[in-house]
């Protein structure tokens, strides 16, 4: 049983600018949470900064990762513990082909778990896993000796990051537009990828723009995301009203909402 | 976590690291050791105790006259400091070469099995020249390639055995009195490969020799020719590595290369000097009509690197690949790159460099293009990649481009670039430790190169880089 808590969150960047503004949020394994909130909202702001991003200032209240604060740890370490966020901007590591990436990883947190003994994956094991999982995400082959991120179309960078996951295997996973940049069919696959994860071992935080992803990946929870604020808190009908009727009942009347 | 020093970072690569130790040991049981510093004596001594023929002495004692009479070079890196008084030029350490791992005295046995060297010959190697101090002590090659009359041999032997094969190309491509520790080499020069691959023969495992230095101030001077005949192949290994030192050690080596017509030859090395090794050394190949040479050549430790590995291409069609890479740490001084010159019509070359500088470390890249006229229709690409890891680190480029032919097609590109914030936690986010995450942006930017690299020196390069990365992060 895993559980994310945001307590009264505040995230500024460094030179100042106030984008998360207290957000408190709760996310249990076998819960897909949805923030949706528009552009400039501070979504991915909340998303870097929940996942320990350096150029993203904690300023206020904290971050509980099964209880523990994780607020002030690296983002190797919240990794380590079993937080994973899927990037909407995916960076390219040239000359790292996804599988020297993946393996890399998982041999980190494997020995990070190990108390810091080196514990490596066995190399039959890592294969039937990459590959298994490459399958069931319908990731073509050929990609595997691929440099990661390095001239992937968007829509194969996503698939890379839902790989990713189902490799690694978090406690709770963030995902950051995931949605964006894929056509159907992709989407589909991702959702599918999530929806399989998602249970007594996982949670998600669907972070989105659009209601579409969740028409493949049901939320429990929906909350509305505007100007640093969750405004609005409901089920999935919620997610649905926001469809019909856009954002513009939850924007502040005289406010034109700034970050991105 | 304390601030890491280099000469701990090495240590630690000592403790757990199989091919950095030293033998101390050993060090006192050395069959025969000069006196340190030079002389026409010493020079004159060496050649005797080698038995070698009048004509090697000559051209040793020549050699020495060139060396005294030449100043030390003032550009790539400071050698001022080398002093060549102080240096032992020879040590043997047996008797005589031994034919199998038995024969051998039990320290360096022992050596030789912290290297593993056995294991690995039993794998892949197809033969094994191994150079412990000035002297080959072991040599074996599998009976198929002496059947085919593939010749493997420590230098020494070779001249005894096949002088005059060697009288008729020893010298000719580097001249001894090409620079000065060339100069130096050919003076007092022990050890090193010999190679004659003959027409048509292509030796498809590559062919591995493993030196290390392991003794104060000993100047290590191997020399190595390796001629690939008409048609034939071969792929030659040589790794470097050597425990730390109290005092300046200087190595400087000659090698050679003659490939024939439609020949190929790959000469491979990695290098892990201890950080007080002065590293100077003299690399040139002919090709020949439609032969192929390639210089791949990593550079880590050392406490100054000056190495250009270059290609003459003296027949239509030759082609040559220089693939360069330099890893400077705090306290060294990598100038590395390569030279390509275009003598004959159509022929190409590519000069690939990655450097990668730390902690105040400096690596560069200094290289030679140059077409001759009448070589029209050749074509050259440069590309030097630079990568630098922190504020107090340096990269240089020399890229010398000489072209005396209108007709042809030449590239050059350049980059410097340094780790990005958002690559970092990108793969921080997935569990990377910090260094992690460097080392693997860092061998992910010598791919390319490594690549090239048998299998396992592209994992021991990558777990150097590891090792060199853990010592950066306080």
């Amino acid at each position: 049983m895993a559980l994310l808590e945001l307590k009264n969150l505040h995230v500024t960047l460094e030179d100042g600018t106030e984008i998360v503004k207290g957000v408190d949020l709760a996310v249990r394994s076998g819960e897909v949470h949805a923030v949706m909130g528009p552009n400039g909202s501070g979504k991915s702001t909340l998303a870097y900064a929940l996942m320990g991003h350096p150029a993203y200032v904690i300023t206020e209240g904290e971050i509980l990762l099964d209880g523990e604060n994780v607020t002030e740890l690296g983002a190797d370490k919240r990794a380590q513990r079993g937080l994973f966020l899927a990037f909407q901007y995916p960076h390219a590591i040239p000359g790292v082909t996804v599988t020297s990436f993946l393996r890399s990883a998982m041999n980190a947190i494997r020995k990070a778990r190990a108390g810091g003994e080196d514990d490596p994956i066995n190399a039959g094991e890592f294969r039937k896993q990459v590959m298994g999982a490459m399958e069931r995400l319908k990731v073509p082959r050929e990609m595997a000796s691929r440099y990661i991120n390095d001239g992937f179309s968007g829509g194969e960078k996503k698939r890379i990051e839902i790989l990713q996951m189902a490799v690694l295997k978090p406690r709770i996973a963030v995902l950051d537009e995931t949605d964006s940049g894929l056509d159907i069919d992709a989407l589909k696959i991702v959702a599918e990828g999530v929806r399989e994860l998602v249970g007594p071992e996982m949670g998600a935080l669907v972070i989105t723009h659009y209601q579409r992803i969740l028409n493949y990946i049901e939320p429990d929870f929906v909350h509305v995301f505007v100007d640093g604020r969750i405004v609005e808190e409901g089920g999935p009908e919620l997610a649905h009203r926001l469809e019909a009727e856009g954002y513009e009942a939850f924007l502040p009347e005289l406010v034109e909402g700034g970050g991105s | 976590m304390a601030v890491t020093t280099e000469t701990e970072v090495v240590r630690d690569i000592r403790s757990d690291y199989k091919y950095g130790f030293s033998n101390s040991d050993a060090a006192e049981n050395y069959f025969f050791k000069s006196g340190r510093g030079l002389s026409p004596e010493l020079v004159a001594a060496i050649s005797e105790h080698k038995n070698e023929p009048e004509w090697m002495r000559k051209f040793r004692l020549k050699s020495l006259d060139y060396f005294l009479a030449r100043p030390l070079p003032t550009w790539g890196g400071n050698v001022a400091e080398i002093d060549f008084d102080n240096i032992y030029y020879y040590i043997r350490p047996t008797e005589k070469q031994a034919k199998s791992w038995e024969d051998l005295p039990a320290d360096i046995l022992d050596t030789w099995d912290k290297l593993g060297i056995p294991e690995a010959e039993k794998k892949y190697l197809a033969g094994v020249g191994a150079q412990y101090e000035s002297e080959v002590v072991y040599h074996k090659l599998q009976e198929e390639l002496v059947a085919q009359g593939v010749l493997f041999l420590d230098m020494d032997s070779g001249l005894r055995e096949h002088e005059e094969l060697v009288k008729q190309y020893f010298g000719t491509i580097i001249p001894q009195n090409d620079n000065k520790f060339a100069a130096l080499n050919s003076a007092v020069w022990s050890g090193g490969s010999f190679i004659y691959v003959p027409p048509g023969v292509r030796i498809e495992m590559p062919l591995q020799a493993y030196f290390r230095i392991n003794a104060d101030n000993m100047g290590q001077f191997e020399r190595t020719l390796i001629i690939v005949d008409e048609d034939a192949y071969v792929h030659y290994v040589e790794g470097c590595t050597a425990p730390i030192y109290s005092s300046d050690s200087l190595h400087s080596a000659v090698v050679e290369i003659i490939v024939k017509p439609r020949g190929r030859c790959r000469y491979t090395t990695i290098q892990n000097w201890s950080n007080n090794v002065y590293n100077l050394v003299t690399k040139r190949a002919v090709a020949y009509e439609d032969a192929t040479m390639e210089w791949v050549d990593g550079n880590l430790g050392s406490k100054l690197t000056m190495k250009y590995p270059a290609i003459w291409l003296m027949g239509e069609r030759a082609h040559g690949e220089v693939l360069s890479i330099a890893f400077a740490g705090e306290g060294q001084h990598q100038d590395a790159g390569g030279k390509c010159v275009h003598v004959a019509p159509r022929t190409s070359s590519v000069i690939t460099s990655k450097s990668i500088s730390k902690n105040g470390g400096r690596a560069g890249y200094r290289g030679l293009l140059e077409v001759a006229k009448g070589a029209e229709g050749s074509k050259s690409k440069v590309v030097c990649d630079a990568l630098i890891l922190d504020e107090e680190s340096r990269s240089d480029t020399y890229p010398y481009i000489r072209v005396d032919e209108s007709n042809v097609d030449i590239g050059h590109e350049a980059t410097v670039s340094k780790i990005g914030e958002e690559q970092l936690f990108y793969l921080m986010s997935r569990g990377l430790s910090e260094a992690e995450a460097s080392a693997l942006i860092v061998s992910g930017f010598v791919e390319p190169i490594t690549k090239e690299l048998p299998l396992e020196y592209a994992v021991e390069m990558n777990r150097l880089i590891l090792l060199q990365m853990e010592g950066s992060v306080g």
